[in-house]
């Protein structure tokens, strides 16, 4: 492992590339298979969903590899859009009123655009406050001017939840991109793929864990397969594949450990918080199926992310900041 | 490709990322049929999301009802409405000799789709308004074409009256299966009964 460390960044990249499109092409090719054969119709629906998800990561996969191939700009372009999108099915999920409409306007059309922006031109210190500072006193005051006073508390807050999830969460991913980290240079894009991958993994662990292990679900109104012990379970297979990863990071091999830990059980709650929101709006769907309006379950996907990314970014710099200050 | 085709993917496009614009197929395949469908009227941009949520073939030959007065009154506005959309314009002041319907019997006769929003005007209520009876006398005079029935959901919340600029949420639009007039229907019962299956798509959904 320390091995892979030492070679040079085009061939982690062409490591990575035949890893993780290897695993899916022969994930896709098994799935074929299985879907091809005779089967029993629940069978049959577990293999059309097995195969609706592995095209979602493809997806994600050339996408991310089309991303990384052109550089930061059009990464943080590229997860702009997502964010625009998740934000849209956000919002489509929760009640506002007309008057809100100049807040959302507000909230799409500037605050949106204006924190990749921050992103693109590394202006960390107004990119950390933006939105928890100024659009959290900017919305209100352009919800008021909208002249409803009914449960106006409860739509401004929804509006912001949403802006904080989707647009404040979402960005420190592409952050990491641009981070400048000792030593690190030219190698942010492997940040981006690590956290990716904790999360990802995070989440198929506390799936499989829960359904293994049955175990009785914490809150059962919101979410039947969240248990302590799945999420668990979820945060040290994040934590375990964080490990085996150190290579493209900059940490060694036990903060990588401890960065997988944080990332993958924060991507879990992220989930869990999401499954909570979409019961309160009253959603049946989960996942890939088209809902009332269509939604296409993008928030579902990239809630964990939403929640591990901010995490992550300050744990890094955190972790940056101290271990430079501990060696002057 | 010309430019009003080019502006159209365009404005297509446009609408796809703001609103979703989902075509919903309940009661019938999108087919190059010719049509009239009848939908919920809430919002200016009605028309926008049901021509975006049509495959792109049937859109050149599917066309809207534009008040003269209004859609000819700048250049911009003629433009996009006679070039792109290729809409049927009809005028709001009823002149004595003049049949309203005649502008879109012609469109038919030339076998055209039309789409046409019964309720006349944009309502707020959360029922659609009762009918006007133009639908009945176009299914009257036209009774081989089938009147296909659209639900336009969520629309009212991207662009409320008043507002220009669209905030992007998800809408759809379910479309149900055909309607015939019967032989001897009256037409305030052909009008119910096509309201009630405008309205019966909303809780299909």
């Amino acid at each position: 492992m320390g091995g892979l460390r030492e070679l040079g960044v085009s061939q982690q990249v062409g490591l990575l590339f035949i890893v993780l499109f290897g695993a899916l092409g022969a994930v896709t090719a098994y799935a074929v298979i299985r879907a091809l054969r005779e089967s029993t119709p629940e069978q049959q629906a577990r293999d059309a969903w097995l195969l609706r998800e592995l095209r979602a990561l493809w997806l994600g996969a050339t996408l991310f590899w089309v991303a990384w191939g052109t550089g930061a700009f059009v990464s943080t372009l590229l997860f702009g859009v997502v964010s625009f999108i998740a934000l849209r099915e956000f919002i489509t999920l929760t009640a506002t009123r007309r008057a809100d409409h100049r807040s959302l306007l507000l909230a799409f059309f500037v605050v949106l655009p204006l924190q990749y922006v921050f992103v693109g031109v590394r202006a960390f210190d107004l990119f950390s406050v933006f939105i928890p500072v100024y659009v959290f006193l900017a919305i209100p005051v352009v919800s008021a001017l909208g002249n409803d006073p009914t449960r106006f508390l409860e739509r401004t807050a929804k509006i912001q939840w949403g802006i904080t999830v989707c647009v404040y969460g979402m960005s420190h991913a592409p952050a990491l991109l641009l981070l400048d980290l000792p030593g690190y240079r030219e190698r942010g894009a492997f940040l981006v793929l690590y956290l990716v991958a904790v999360v990802v993994c995070a989440q198929l662990v506390q799936e499989a864990a829960s359904t293994w292990l049955r175990r009785r679900p914490v809150a059962r109104a919101i979410s039947r397969s969240f248990s302590w012990r799945a999420w668990l379970s979820g945060a040290l297979g994040a934590a375990l594949v964080g490990a085996l990863l150190y290579w493209i990071t900059p940490f060694q091999p036990v903060p990588a450990l401890v960065m997988g830990l944080l990332a993958g059980g924060c991507g879990t709650f992220g989930e869990f918080v999401m499954k909570a929101l979409k019961r309160d709006a009253g959603v049946r769907h989960w996942g890939g199926r088209a809902s009332v309006t269509g939604a296409v379950g993008l928030l579902d996907r990239v809630a964990p992310l939403c929640f591990a990314a901010p995490v992550f970014f300050h744990s890094v710099r955190w972790y940056f900041g101290w271990t430079v200050q501990a060696t002057p | 490709m010309t430019l009003p085709e080019a502006a159209g993917l365009v404005l297509a496009f446009v609408a796809r990322l703001i609103t979703g614009a989902q075509g919903h197929w309940r009661g019938c395949a999108p087919m190059a049929e010719q049509r009239i469908y009848f939908a919920n009227h809430q919002s200016h941009f009605d028309w926008v999301l049901i021509w975006a949520s049509l495959p792109r073939e049937l859109r050149a030959a599917t066309r809207p009802i534009a008040a003269r007065d209004y859609w000819t009154a700048t250049p911009l506005k003629h433009w996009i409405t006679r070039e792109i959309f290729n809409a049927v314009y009809v005028s709001r002041e009823r002149s004595a000799d003049e049949d309203p319907l005649e502008p879109l019997a012609e469109a038919l006769r030339h076998g055209d789709s039309l789409v046409i929003f019964p309720e006349g005007t944009r309502g707020h209520a959360v029922d659609p308004a009762p009918f006007k009876s133009g639908l009945f006398h176009l299914a009257q005079a036209f009774p081989e074409v089938p009147l296909v029935p659209a639900w336009i959901a969520n629309v009212q919340r991207v662009m409320p009256k008043g507002e220009v600029v669209p905030v992007p949420i998800l809408c759809s639009v379910t479309f149900g299966a055909p309607l015939r007039l019967a032989p001897g229907e009256d037409k305030r019962a052909f009008l119910d009964r096509a309201r009630a299956a405008v309205m019966a798509l909303r809780e299909a959904d």
